[in-house]
């Protein structure tokens, strides 16, 4: 039988400053590229069509062409559009900003526009068109779904654990959250529905990873005869499911990296978001929702299997 | 063979049957973005804001059954025509091709009216007041107007109008020129006549205007203070289509009464044709016996009248009626394509939208790019699955094996329960798949985990298998309902592609729960019982 990382001792909760100081980097990492983004006036995010409103066409010709002329068809339809090459040969991309509620309108004002131009020379691939209204209602949606399942989760662990286990692995999850944000706004890669089912996956691994040793946590708490160290017994039930943890998250990257590879340009992002995602969110399950739950604990001191302040702890909590 | 274990094979292999029939009778129901098609959302206008949520919901519920009349007529397979939320309604419309016409079919709102032209006289009478009224009301708007717009040249039907309009400076013989400063009340300078100087004298109960100035009549009209003044029962409406005066293009503008005597609901069948003598396109109609009654009686009192047939609150044709007409009648469309009046008749059977329609969210995808998509997403899946079964199977030998035969088990259970709650495909919901892969894989490791723990621990082989699986068992549980919980929440505030991941992730939850516990754990026991207790197993 093939072994990895039997019976390991590493100290995961030795360098707790680490995980602070790491944990702020991320934070900044997350927050600083959107910033500069937003200040130089280019939205935080990329925002695609489904949230900034707008049209996006997707267009192959028959006969090559380049982005000036199709720049000199489109532009006086929709002004500050945006075009860019995609895929194929005579493919592209026609992004164009909201125009209010009219915005469904200028789809056909552009096939015409195009028909006009190219006669029958196109096929038009795909058409995305979102009003206002619904790009700021999808939106607030997302944002709702979001925090509903993160209550959810908090009350679910809160029932099969303690609130403490609860807010560790929410913690922890958001830092993988802004994590993956921050890789979003820095390489602007577009902000559209599948991306946030890609964010909402990574939700769903990153706590479903914390959960497993979460549950090792209250199963060795719930064994042990002596209450001795509570940092010690997390540090036991992390390298304890550390193969496990390497198994599925090795299986799950893998498959990811192979969607990144091969899947083609249209889920290429997604992958790339999700496997980010998941070797973020491997590595806080580790090293951050384990500290969390350790000075969450400390702190509030009125847990059930009450173990004494050991020096220690106390010095982590400083 | 225990009695449990043949229960549990029994189970298993109804699962498999059960998934297998779905997805032989129901099949794979691809979205939109794989299979092409159109999405729309749209929803009842309400400009002005003074519907109350209980009329908008029933607008909203009277459109949907408009709607669907229209989409079922015009014959698109396996639509899906749906509420959403209070007010809004949502059309899927799979394989459609020409999406402008589809679009313009929903759109159209086919309020058909019938109204008596009423003479101009009237309107013409209240003219001066209303010139004035624009010039106090709104001055810039006319200055602004007349910067920005070349006045139209005075036609030789202008200068006639004028002289009717103004027949105490024709009777002088006075060109319009040199009238300019003439006695008042009436002066005949067009930029003291903002709106009459636009409007020529047509046909008995019309006006023409030249189509330049149409924008800008328009607007004059709209204004409320013009609105108050013109004469009460009486109606300004536009022509649909526009007609040549020599080289000048005009727009007909009719006085109507504003009550029509008729309405479109009157109609029993219509159907597009040609008229046989002029070679124009028409929509012929039928009307019910309550219809028929009215017309007659109209007709019959109107002789050497016209009528108006305003469709959307525009003049489509306003012939003069010549005898009394009791059942049928035509709508004359000039040169418009048959096409077009195949979609008028088709609208005027479905019956009128309740108000005008909003477009808030379009999305289509072609044919050719579904069809990549699907290509693309089979391919990541069979390589992402054989990724996994070498890295199961290399890893944890015999255990893994049954981890792949379990993952088969669990892809087949999917695709069934998809077909089986009739849920569609997206491309997010292969997302939502590969999740709930990536769980099924967890489970399979935790226990598989366990049972090594189990067995270093010494304890012998069945001991050890049902430890593992008792142990491991919290966190799978909590995996697994967690999860759930996240892929309803989804699912409910999800809109079109996030529910399609939302549910593809809740029926690969359960599976995946089926199959890395049951079916997993069954191929243990079928195993264990076939060797010694002490024949070390292959995990």
């Amino acid at each position: 039988m093939i072994k990895i990382f039997q019976n390991t001792k590493y100290d995961f909760l030795g360098k707790r400053r680490g995980t602070l100081i790491i944990s702020l980097v991320i934070v900044a990492f997350a927050i600083v590229p959107g910033l500069i983004n937003q200040l130089s006036g280019r939205g935080f995010f990329n925002w695609g069509v489904d949230f900034a409103g707008g049209i996006l066409i997707q267009v192959s010709f028959t006969q090559p062409t380049d982005e000036a002329a199709l720049r000199d068809v489109v532009e006086p339809i929709a002004s500050g559009s945006q075009i860019t090459r995609f895929g194929g040969e005579n493919e592209f991309l026609i992004r164009t900003p909201s125009a209010g509620e009219g915005t469904t309108q200028v789809v056909e004002e552009i096939t015409e526009g195009l028909r006009q131009q190219y006669d029958a020379g196109f096929t038009i691939a795909r058409t995305e068109a979102v009003g206002p209204k619904v790009g700021s209602e999808l939106q607030t949606r997302a944002i709702m779904a979001v925090l509903l399942s993160f209550a959810a989760t908090l009350i679910y662990l809160a029932f099969r654990l303690e609130w403490t286990f609860g807010l560790a692995a929410i913690v922890a999850t958001i830092v993988d959250l802004l994590f993956t944000a921050g890789v979003l706004a820095s390489l602007r890669l577009e902000f559209s529905l599948t991306t946030i089912a890609a964010l909402l996956t990574i939700i769903g691994y990153s706590l479903n990873d914390k959960i497993v040793i979460f549950d090792r946590i209250r199963e060795n708490l719930k064994a042990a005869r002596n209450r001795g160290d509570f940092a010690e017994l997390v540090n036991r039930s992390i390298n304890e499911t550390i193969p496990r943890t390497v198994m599925t998250g090795g299986s799950v990257m893998a498959v990811l990296l192979v969607l990144f590879l091969l899947g083609g340009i249209a889920i290429r992002d997604f992958a790339l978001i999700m496997f980010l995602g998941v070797v973020a969110g491997t590595i806080s399950s580790m090293f951050i929702a384990p500290v969390v739950l350790v000075w969450v604990r400390d702190r509030v001191g009125k847990n059930k299997t009450k173990e004494p302040t050991t020096p220690r702890a106390t010095r982590v909590a400083v | 063979m225990s009695g449990t274990l043949m229960r549990r094979l029994l189970i298993i292999a109804a699962a498999i049957g059960l998934a297998t029939f779905f997805l032989v009778t129901n099949g794979i129901n691809y979205g939109l973005d794989l299979k092409g098609g159109m999405y729309l959302a749209l929803e009842v206008a309400d400009p002005q804001g003074t519907m109350t949520a209980a009329a908008r919901r029933d607008a909203t519920d009277q459109a949907l059954d408009v709607i669907r009349n229209r989409i079922d007529e015009f014959g698109v397979s396996e639509r899906n025509i749906q509420k959403y939320g209070d007010d809004r309604i949502i059309v899927e419309l799979p394989g459609i091709q020409d999406e402008e016409r589809a679009k313009d079919i929903i759109r159209q709102t086919a309020l058909l009216e019938f109204q008596h032209v009423l003479p101009t006289t009237q309107v013409e009478a209240v003219l001066p007041r209303i010139d004035a009224a624009i010039l106090r009301v709104n001055p810039e708007l006319v200055t602004a107007a007349d910067t920005a717009t070349k006045p139209a040249e005075p036609s030789a039907l202008d200068l006639l109008f004028r002289q009717q309009q103004d027949s105490a400076a024709a009777a002088r013989g006075d060109t319009a020129q040199s009238a300019t400063g003439g006695t008042p009340p009436v002066s005949t300078r067009p930029e003291d006549r903002p709106l009459s100087s636009l409007l020529n004298q047509g046909p008995p109960g019309e006006f023409l205007v030249a189509v330049e100035n149409v924008d800008r009549v328009t607007q004059y009209l709209s204004v409320p203070e013009v609105q108050r003044l013109l004469p009460r029962g009486v109606v300004l409406r536009w022509g649909r289509t526009p007609q040549a005066q020599g080289a000048q293009l005009y727009r007909s503008l009719y006085a109507l009464q504003e009550k029509p005597f008729m309405l479109g609901t009157a109609i029993e069948n219509a159907l597009p044709g040609k008229d046989p003598q002029y070679n124009k396109t028409i929509v012929s109609f039928e009307l019910n016996r309550r219809g028929g009654r009215t017309f007659g009686r109209e007709t019959a009192a109107h002789i050497g009248d016209r009528i108006a047939i305003v469709l959307d609150r525009q003049v489509v044709s306003a012939p003069n009626v010549i005898s009394q007409i009791t059942s049928s009648g035509q709508i004359e469309m000039g040169n418009a394509p048959m096409t077009e009046a195949r979609d008028l008749a088709l609208v005027l059977r479905s019956g009128a939208l309740p108000a005008e329609i909003n477009f808030l969210e379009q999305r289509s995808v072609g044919p050719t790019l579904g069809n990549d998509s699907i290509e693309q997403g089979k391919m990541a899946g069979i390589i992402g699955i054989i990724l996994i079964l070498v890295i199961m199977i290399g890893y944890y030998r015999m255990a893994g094996v049954f981890a792949c035969i379990a993952l088969f088990v669990y892809v087949l259970i999917v695709l069934g329960g998809l077909s089986a709650v009739n849920a569609t495909f997206t491309a997010p919901g292969i997302a939502g798949f590969l999740l709930s892969i990536g769980m099924g894989v967890d489970g399979n490791v935790l226990i598989f985990e366990r049972i090594r723990e189990e067995l270093e621990a010494g304890r012998n082989n069945r001991a050890a298998v049902d430890a593992g699986f008792q142990n491991a068992m919290g966190a799978i549980i909590d995996t697994h309902l967690t999860t759930l919980i996240t892929a309803l929440i989804l699912y409910n505030f999800g809109t079109g592609p996030v529910r399609g991941f939302a549910v593809t992730l809740s029926v690969g939850i359960i599976a995946s729960f089926f199959s890395a516990v049951f079916v997993t754990r069954t191929l243990f026991l079928l195993y264990i019982n076939r060797r010694s207790p002490t024949e070390p197993i292959s995990i």
